[in-house]
């Protein structure tokens, strides 16, 4: 099974440096692309690829990139941006990424850069990942040494360098408007749309935001082809997925895997099963603001459009295990706490709403909850949904919950009956 | 007015952007970094070195997670809270805080040696329950990991 992104990745995630990357056949993407392929052939060649975007929302690369106005007549400097916010709790695959092959990372972007012309790059990465922020300098100065980066890249004419931003600590820095004001140094609220980005984007130029996952997948693509892309996936979908779980199973971790690779395989196979004492009862698919997934979908094949339908969505694709000794309720008060916090605040009903939700959740768990709580909360379900608030941080807030309140609703139910929760001992004592 | 130090750091990181308020967010860092945390004065000095009002700069200052407005104790504590260290138990690593230390959240230990304060998930879920001390993540939290932690940190 083919596993490119991962590889040539270490056991210890010691950093594979320039020499080593050049081994494995590193930056031989970029000279064949600088020598042979027009910056618009790049794009072309990642759109029939049919790459999706791997931060969340499956958004086509190819088409995304198309976007930005070419030529000499479009607006200048362009700026090629990669998100490495990953602040989605239960995610942790950027970072793996990152720690292990950052110059894979950055001969991705230096290709998306070509392929929009942009001058500028910036890679955006959450404050937390100090060893990252370490590695990625290192791999900059390397990088810009071998003249991988700078003016004229490997004598093409083609001038681009790349800056790393560290941020300070929000989650919504990684939608990517908010990432843009972040960038500029503004208060990091999201922006409207239209306009987009590709059109206007960082202090008002053409921008691309694509998270390290897609990123990554660039130089293998523009090295392979697109066919051999599309190959990797066993349906409709493209490429690899790098999967994880979390959880109470025996072998947490990342794997990359073809795209579709069923569910069950992912929790009984790659992540050991469930651990001795603990029954499996659902699963957040791709992080915090997913719909829950229960037993009913343990052969549904985690792709973007499977999961969909499914009614929940592939999100990050690492999972988020929930057995039988954890309270679902508890659960979904920990992801609306942290929903509450992490607002912008910009918006009225996410700003007040999710708190609200917040403590109902907590007067449930508490056994203070009322009869009509569990109308009130799926109304809130309903009232920060789809096109409801600024921006799509609520709607995957009330993700998790809305779908708890349909497959844990008998939960819910003896929390009210029982005046508390009925899992005296989860999660913190269930520690075996 | 910034120190040499400071103008030095931030003077290091202007050629990235092409704005001055772009750095606002290093500005902030550089700062904490030498004073420890983020007074008002130091909120006015960072304002005038970048050409904005100081409420600009406070609505920046205020957004971040690791930005601190108050003072804070030597070692900053952030333990994860989020769901995947939920659920294999961060709230046992909280009591122990709270019976070994005598804090929770938000508070500092009297000798202003600890601080402890949530953090949104660490992104080292396959090793939960996580915090991240100074620069340094550490995974599979467990009460006695904990103590050993505490006893390294003077
Ligand atoms: C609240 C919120 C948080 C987000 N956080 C991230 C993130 O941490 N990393 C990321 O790559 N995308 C994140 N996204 C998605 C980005 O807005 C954007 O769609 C993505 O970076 C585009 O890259 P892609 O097309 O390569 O997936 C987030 C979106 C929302 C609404
Ligand atoms: S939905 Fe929430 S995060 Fe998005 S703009 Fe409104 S308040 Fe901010």
């Amino acid at each position: 099974m083919a596993r490119p992104l991962t590889e040539h990745i270490r056991h210890d995630r010691t950093p594979l440096d320039l020499p080593a990357y050049e081994r494995t056949g590193g930056y031989q993407a970029l000279r064949k692309a600088l020598a042979e392929h027009a910056p618009a052939d790049v794009t072309e060649i990642v759109k029939s690829s049919r790459l999706q975007g791997r931060g969340g929302a499956g958004f086509f690369t190819g088409m995304k990139w198309s976007f930005v106005p070419m030529g000499p007549d479009a607006p200048r400097p362009k700026y090629f941006i990669c998100n490495a916010d990953e602040m989605e709790p239960g995610t942790f695959k950027d970072r793996y990424l990152m720690e292990g092959n950052p110059h894979q990372l950055l001969e991705g972007m230096i290709l998306g850069a070509y392929a929009i012309e942009a001058e500028t790059g910036y890679l955006f990465l959450r404050a937390e990942y100090h060893r990252c922020a370490e590695i990625l300098a290192q791999a900059l100065a390397d990088a810009r040494r071998a003249g991988y980066l700078g003016i004229n890249i490997l004598g093409s004419g083609f001038d681009h360098d790349i800056h790393l931003h560290t941020s300070a600590g929000r989650y919504i820095c990684g939608e990517e408007t908010a990432l843009l004001n972040a960038l500029e140094g503004r208060r990091a609220i999201p922006r409207a749309k239209p306009p987009f980005p590709p059109v206007v984007g960082l202090f008002g130029k053409p921008t691309i935001v694509n998270n390290v996952e897609t990123l990554c997948n660039i130089p293998h693509i523009i090295r392979n082809g697109a066919d051999w892309f599309r190959s990797l996936a066993p349906g409709e979908e493209a490429g690899t997925k790098l999967y994880g779980a979390s959880g109470r199973v025996n072998l947490p971790g990342l794997w990359e895997l073809p795209l579709g690779t069923p569910l069950r395989e992912i929790i009984e196979g790659h992540a050991g099963g469930m651990q001795k004492g603990h029954r499996f009862r659902g699963v957040i698919p791709g992080g915090a603001s997913t719909d829950f997934l229960v037993e009913e979908h343990l052969e549904l094949p985690l792709d973007f459009k499977s999961v969909a339908q499914a009614g929940s969505r592939l999100g990050t694709g690492t999972m988020i295990v929930l057995d039988d000794r954890t309270c679902p309720v508890g659960m979904v008060l920990n992801l609306e706490r942290f929903f509450a916090r992490e607002s912008c605040g910009w918006c009225t009903p996410c700003r007040d709403g999710l708190p609200w939700v917040e403590k109902i959740l907590q007067a449930i768990e508490n056994g203070h909850g009322r009869e009509d709580d569990l109308d009130l909360l799926r109304h809130h379900a309903r009232m920060l949904g789809p096109g409801r608030t600024f921006c799509a941080f609520a709607p995957g807030a009330v993700e998790p919950l809305q779908s708890a309140l349909k497959y844990f609703e008998d939960d819910f139910r003896r929390h009210l009956q029982g005046r508390g929760c009925p899992y005296r001992h989860s999660p913190a004592a269930a520690t075996a | 007015m910034l120190s040499p130090a400071e103008q030095a750091a931030l003077d290091a990181e202007l050629p990235h952007y092409p704005a001055r308020r772009a750095l606002c967010i290093e500005a902030l860092k550089i700062v904490q970094h030498h004073r420890g945390w983020i007074s008002d004065e130091a909120l006015r000095d960072v304002a005038l070195a970048l050409g904005m009002t100081p409420h600009e700069v406070d609505s920046v200052a205020t957004f971040y997670n690791l930005l601190y407005r108050r003072p804070v104790g030597r070692h900053v504590l952030h333990l994860c809270d989020s769901v995947s260290c939920w659920v294999m138990g961060c709230d046992g690593i909280c009591d122990h805080f709270r019976n070994r230390l005598g804090i929770s959240f938000g508070e500092t230990t009297p000798d202003g040696r600890f601080t402890l304060l949530p953090i949104p998930c660490l992104g080292d879920c396959d090793h939960a329950p996580s915090l991240m001390a100074g620069n340094r993540i550490h995974g599979n939290l467990t009460p006695e990991k904990l103590d050993r932690l505490l006893d390294e940190l003077d």
